[in-house]
């Protein structure tokens, strides 16, 4: 299959740029990975199931907090410490989808975005735990898993690649399933779906842990790999920037995720060593986008060059 | 006289103060061709949203095969066999035919491709599609979405289905294809029938059943129904 050698293509493309790729742009590839994974698991529900949350980054920072206070306070090893993670951002996504599914649209935004600000605030709260807004780093000793230090570039780049893989392919798998099409159908036309026979509320709410779990463990392994746990990463700014990649590479894609964090990172990256009103530059790109590539990247290739792109 | 399929008792729905749907019994029997006819805004639509679940009565029951489903939600209630096309067209625009249908096959056979693959192609071929299949369902003429609708139907292999106004905005010539469609579906399924084109009602139905004002004016054959006094002076006309 086209898609399945497409993906696995990219797969084998960021095992081989470890070997070749210079330090500064091996270190930058390998957080993108992680943020990508982020926004992979944003797209399955935005892209996906048509629903548009203002609040994952609640997720990211449950997987985060999960993970971090496993380390530091249960003295978890990091492979528990990344499955405690998920287990925090899948119970957060099932709490907070039973409640945020009985509103759809504009109102499922805003309560999302409610509880993404309630879990911030939450953290900063309980300062005596997390350190609020300062936040806390993971020694050294503690981010060791199997004789594997996860602080080592190398071995970080790997961890990396290895979740990103794992997450990409699981999505890719999930949207050739007839579940993964029931969520397309709901996108389309939920009441058709539903008059179709299928349970469109338990699909949405599996869509809503799902996502959450996998930002969750984006928010773990970015704890993990690079030993900071802060409540910047439950901000607001971290609920919108997965949905600016997912939009600039293409939502409802599943390698546009991966497009639009690379590019997004770049650009920024690009831009702010030319001006400090970075920003600026991205607002422009994103004004380009709306313009000339409204489905984004991987979308307007879709759309010209590739129907069969999942 | 067989076991009904389908009974409603007592059905009531308001809204507001409107009152849309009174006191209405009604009793389906399997196999049967059931008319529902009525002037506009007699309750007819609202009626079959309630059997199938889009909406709640505010009072009376609903039974499938005599179990009471009044409380069902409408996904569950597609699963025991009933299948609803929508009045407005309402097909996934921007997905394929082919996966249009398969939607609706998938939840029946699951994950077994080659025998959703096999059911969208007798479907498709049933209805007249099997050229369009790899269209956009969006990119279809009206009358093709309306046909659409009814293979996505037939996809469910229903017991039941109720086709609301299926006719409403097609040309003659499709008509006349569609009263052949929906005579070959009641072959083997139970189908209640929104209908304003009463050629097509005259000829279809077994039974008809007359809506006014939100209660059951009159019930019987077309016969009966054309010669009661009270079905010509509310919707027939001097007709």
């Amino acid at each position: 299959m086209r898609a399945a050698g497409l993906h696995l293509g990219l797969v084998g493309l960021l095992l081989a740029a470890h070997f070749v790729l210079p330090a500064y742009h091996h270190g930058v590839l390998a957080r993108v990975m992680v943020l990508a994974a982020y926004a992979t698991g944003y797209n399955l529900l935005f892209g996906y199931t048509g629903l548009l949350s203002l609040g994952h980054a609640m997720f990211f920072a449950a997987g985060m907090y999960g993970a971090g206070l496993g380390v530091r306070f249960l003295a978890l090893d990091p492979g528990l410490a990344l499955l405690a993670g998920v287990a925090a951002g899948a119970l957060l996504g099932l709490a907070v989808g039973l409640l945020a599914l009985r509103t759809a649209g504009v109102a499922f935004m805003i309560v999302t975005l409610m509880f993404a600000q309630a879990t911030h605030l939450g953290i900063l709260l309980a300062g005596r735990w997390t350190r609020g807004d300062e936040g806390f780093v993971l020694q050294g000793p503690e981010r060791v898993v199997l004789g594997l230090d996860l602080g080592d570039a190398a071995i970080r780049y790997l961890a990396a690649w290895a979740l990103f893989s794992a997450v990409l392919l699981l999505v890719l798998r999930l949207v050739s399933l007839p579940a993964g099409r029931v969520l397309v159908a709901i996108r389309e036309n939920e009441e058709r779906a539903r008059l179709l026979g299928y349970d469109t509320r338990a699909h949405k709410l599996r869509a809503v842990v799902l996502s959450a779990a996998i930002a969750a463990a984006a928010g773990a392994a970015y704890a993990l790999l690079f030993g900071y746990v802060g409540a910047t990463f439950a901000s607001v700014q971290y609920s919108i920037l997965p949905l600016l990649w997912v939009l600039l590479g293409g939502a409802g894609t599943v390698i546009g995720p991966f497009l639009g964090t690379l590019l997004m990172f770049y650009l920024i990256d690009t831009a702010s060593g030319l001006t400090p009103a970075y920003m600026l530059v991205a607002g422009l790109a994103l004004v380009l986008l709306t313009l000339f590539a409204p489905q984004g990247l991987a979308g307007e290739v879709r759309r010209r060059l590739a129907p069969w792109l999942p | 006289m067989n076991a009904p399929i389908l009974s409603a008792r007592g059905l009531c729905k308001s809204f507001g103060g409107l009152r849309a749907v009174h006191e209405v019994d009604l009793d389906l029997v399997p196999g049967e061709v059931r008319a529902l006819i009525g002037p506009n805004g007699a309750g007819k639509t609202t009626l079959v949203s309630m059997l199938i679940g889009r909406i709640a009565p505010d009072a009376g029951r609903i039974l499938l095969d005599g179990a009471d489903i009044t409380r069902l939600p409408a996904h569950a209630r597609v699963r025991r066999g009933m299948a609803y096309s929508f009045q407005i067209t309402s097909v996934f625009q921007r997905l394929p035919v082919e996966e249009n249908v398969a939607l609706a096959a998938r939840r029946r056979l699951g994950r077994d491709r080659a025998a959703v693959a096999g059911e969208v192609a007798r479907v498709l071929a049933e209805v007249g599609l099997s050229a369009e299949a790899g269209r956009m369902a969006g990119d279809l003429s009206y009358g093709h979405q309306r046909l659409l609708e009814i293979a996505m139907g037939l996809a469910q292999r229903p017991r039941l289905m109720i086709l609301d106004e299926p006719t409403q905005g097609l040309a003659e010539a499709e008509v006349a294809g569609f009263r052949r469609l929906v005579r070959a579906i009641s072959a083997d399924c139970t189908i209640l029938l929104i209908e304003h084109n009463m050629d097509v009602v005259m000829a279809l139905a077994d039974r008809i059943t007359v809506l006014d004002f939100g209660e059951v004016l009159a019930e019987g054959t077309p016969e009966q129904i054309r010669a009661d006094p009270a079905v010509q002076a509310a919707y027939l006309g001097a007709a």
